[in-house]
């Protein structure tokens, strides 16, 4: 008898599936073409696709980016193309994006500005990739704050040195007066010393080191701030300082001490109830009237102020819904293990609520940031104040999409940025399964 | 850790107030800079050029009382103001006066405690459609939309001449003139209106002006001109006679090409009281004799201001019209230099 059987001894090999399935043409029949009303719709949306990008590729791309004025622009266009319509006239932007970025500060000064952002890269760098960044780095980080008006404002260096060394005197009496006379009283005690320091010694203090060892950039009005460059300094200050306060607003929200309850929440209900931009009128208009006049009070230093203020009442109620999401156990969990209320925040609860907000916390700083255009309303010279400007000049009246689309070019890279940061933040802090 | 700058600067704050405030005019003597309201930027009257260099027919009159009080025309700090912040920023002495554009009116002058120490242009308020519309007067535009800017005298002056007139409109609010512009090249409204000067300048950045007419009738007075604050009638005298002698330097044909020749002296009894060489005219303002002399050298007279900033050789292409010399029918006068 043969060897008959009815079995399949060895596997069929492999065989490569159909061409429809696979490489560009599966992925198109998978994702584009799988129904005929997906179809359709693709269809639908490659011809608007094509619409939007024959208007706008032309308009960038075939655009002037040398001329004088806006109607030696128009006469390019008509020679190159027959049509003023649909093409850019970006030599406004050739001709004014240092003063766009930069406002009126003086261009031989220009690279203060500049080293000012780079060295908040360097000082932002530890905070941020905290793993992948040294940590020797957060000394930059400490001596930020006091560095970056100097470098902005200028003036003598010794301004910011006084001003630092009132912290370094609170420190110290907070760190001898704990043992002799108890943690409250040393903490009082700390804030009032490095109160009269400021107030009073500050600027002798100052006055004489300048008069010893004079070291002084030139000083730089705030009249003469302006442009992105504005935006970035109030953003920077208005984000620095709202993360602090709105984390100490949000505690005293929460707080059992009846008086820093009521203090945080009327804070915070009569900010986040009031607009910006009413804020933004009281800080140039109203301050001025009830200033005893000759006085000078620097009007960005106003805004910054009202502008932080407004950021942290919101901050505070982002990360008083992350405290909210925290289950009790946690809270419970630090007490039992005997953590007193600042070791427990510090080592339990922030550390998750802060994570739970940080979406919110970013959107909120993205807010913020954008937010800062409010002040060309006051008749600073921001982005959007500049605008105004440059169209006042005869060459330029009439110009309008270019100058914006710069604008939203520069918004767009840094608020993208932040929000790409903040989804890699979440990522990294992921300890869910 | 920022709130140090905060408190520093609070401290510095607090320190300078204490400075008490004397004369408006020893203050900008002492302080050595003019701080000057402009706009935040109009066409011909205030912008700043790449450089950040503030230039205008506005901007001219700042320059030409810190000429005069200073001797340099450039120790001004211009201040840019919109329309909702120059009151109080001159009002709370923010600036020492405003050159913006502003109208001369009963209730800012009176109400509002400003001194209008005079006009530097006789604006008033017109109307610009596209002549495919074919209308030919203002008061053929019942049922049309209107672009006005919120907030300003033309907006009331609107309502009135249409109410005045028994017609009908439907206003198209806009923030700003470049806003404005763009509405109504995009037909959002069949009607422009806004001050004369800003028509003209508006219409001459279009594509195709000839497309546009502008309708004959002006329906307002604005009268604008340079202002301080109540309560300081020296100061207020030396911004009115910087004016005025800009104006009567244009009268008089003195220009800045020949100020410096004619101010080794002349036959006119008035340009010489003009230009310090004979009286003591300066020293009556508290400023040194050859105050006009600088004010003039500045930017010009009265009529090159005008020409250089919004004349008919400048895209605005504005006519003299109502802002001639009064020997040659139109406004501008100034009282004698005597």
């Amino acid at each position: 008898m043969s060897d008959l059987s009815f079995v399949r001894t060895e596997m069929l090999p492999e065989q490569a599936p159909p061409a429809s399935e696979i490489g560009v043409v599966g992925w198109l029949r998978h994702n584009l073409f799988s129904g005929w009303i997906n179809s359709i719709l693709t269809v639908i949306s490659l011809l608007a696709i094509y619409g939007v990008l024959s208007v706008l590729i032309p308009y960038v791309f075939q655009s002037v980016w040398n001329a004088e004025s806006l109607n030696e622009c128009r006469e390019i266009m008509l020679a190159n193309w027959g049509s003023t319509h649909g093409h850019a006239c970006w030599a406004v932007i050739n001709e004014r994006w240092l003063q766009l970025l930069f406002g009126f500060y003086p261009p031989e000064l220009y690279w203060r500005p500049i080293l000012a952002l780079v060295l908040l890269v360097a000082a932002l760098a530890p905070i941020l990739f905290a793993d992948r960044v040294s940590s020797k780095l957060l000394i930059v980080t400490a001596i930020y704050p006091f560095i970056m008006p100097w470098l902005m404002w200028g003036g003598s260096v010794w301004g910011p040195v006084s001003i630092a060394l009132g912290f370094v005197v609170g420190f110290m009496v907070l760190k001898y007066a704990t043992n002799a006379m108890g943690e409250l009283i040393a903490l009082i005690a700390a804030v009032v010393s490095a109160l009269i320091w400021w107030v009073l010694l500050a600027g002798v203090f100052a006055g004489a080191l300048d008069a010893i060892l004079p070291f002084a950039l030139e000083s730089v009005q705030s009249r003469q701030f302006g442009g992105f460059m504005l935006a970035i300094l109030l953003g920077v200050v208005a984000i620095g300082c709202s993360l602090p306060i709105g984390i100490v607003l949000a505690l005293g929200r929460q707080s059992h001490l009846p008086i820093v309850k009521w203090l945080c929440v009327c804070f915070i209900e009569f900010i986040r109830g009031v607009p910006l931009i009413t804020l933004l009128f009281v800080a140039s208009l109203l301050l001025n009237i009830f200033l005893p006049p000759g006085s000078n009070f620097d009007i960005i230093l106003r805004v910054m102020i009202m502008v932080t203020l407004f950021a942290s009442a919101y901050m505070a109620e982002v990360i008083r819904g992350g405290l909210a999401a925290l289950p009790r156990g946690q809270y419970e969990g630090a007490d039992s293990l005997g953590l007193d209320y600042w070791q427990s925040q510090r080592l339990i609860i922030m550390p998750q609520a802060l994570k739970i907000s940080i979406p919110g916390i970013v959107s909120t700083f993205i807010g913020v940031f954008k937010d800062t255009t409010l002040v060309s309303i006051i008749g600073l010279f921001d982005v959007i104040g500049l605008t105004h400007a440059i169209r006042a000049d005869t060459a330029w009246n009439g110009i309008y999409w270019e100058l914006f689309a710069f604008i939203a070019l520069l918004f767009f890279v840094v608020c993208f940025s932040m929000s790409r940061y903040s989804m890699y933040l979440e990522r990294r802090l992921k300890t869910g399964h | 850790m920022k709130k140090s700058v905060i408190f520093g600067a609070l401290t510095v704050a607090g320190l300078a107030a204490g400075a008490a405030a004397a004369g408006t005019l020893d203050d900008v003597k002492a302080r050595g800079k003019l701080n000057c309201g402009v706009t935040t930027g109009l066409v011909g009257f205030a912008a700043p050029d790449a450089n950040g260099k503030w230039d205008g027919f506005d901007v001219g009159v700042c320059r030409a009382v810190a000429a005069a009080v200073l001797g340099d025309p450039a120790a001004v700090e211009f201040v840019p103001t919109t329309g909702k912040t120059r009151f109080t920023a001159l009002a709370s002495g923010e600036i020492d006066m405003l050159a913006r554009n502003t109208t001369w009116t009963f209730s800012r002058d009176v109400d509002l405690k400003f001194t209008f120490v005079g006009v530097n242009y006789y604006d008033g308020q017109g109307f610009m459609v596209p002549s495919e519309l074919g209308v030919s007067s203002a008061k053929d535009l019942d049922g049309a939309t209107v672009c006005i800017q919120t907030g300003t005298t033309t907006e009331l002056n609107l309502a009135d001449f249409f109410r005045a007139n028994n017609i009908s409109y439907e206003p198209v609010p806009i923030e700003t003139n470049a806003e404005g512009q763009q509405q109504y090249l995009a037909g959002a409204c069949d009607v422009y209106t806004t001050d004369a000067s800003g028509l003209a300048a508006t219409r001459a950045t279009f594509e195709d002006p000839g497309a546009h007419v502008l309708l004959p009738e002006i329906i307002s007075k604005e009268p604008l001109g340079p202002l301080v604050r109540h309560g300081d009638d020296n100061w207020g005298d030396v911004i009115r006679w910087t004016l005025n002698a800009l104006i009567t330097a244009e009268e008089l044909g003195v220009s800045s090409a020949n100020v410096g020749e004619m101010s080794s002296g002349t036959n006119n009894p008035e340009v010489n009281r003009l230009l310090g060489t004979e009286g003591n005219l300066g020293e009556m303002l508290g400023l040194s004799a050859d105050w006009a002399k600088a004010a003039i050298m500045a930017g010009g007279n009265y009529g090159e201001l005008f020409e250089k900033n919004i004349g008919e050789n400048t895209p605005i292409g504005l006519a003299r019209g109502l802002n001639a010399q009064w020997t040659d029918g139109g406004l501008i006068y100034s009282p004698p230099f005597r």
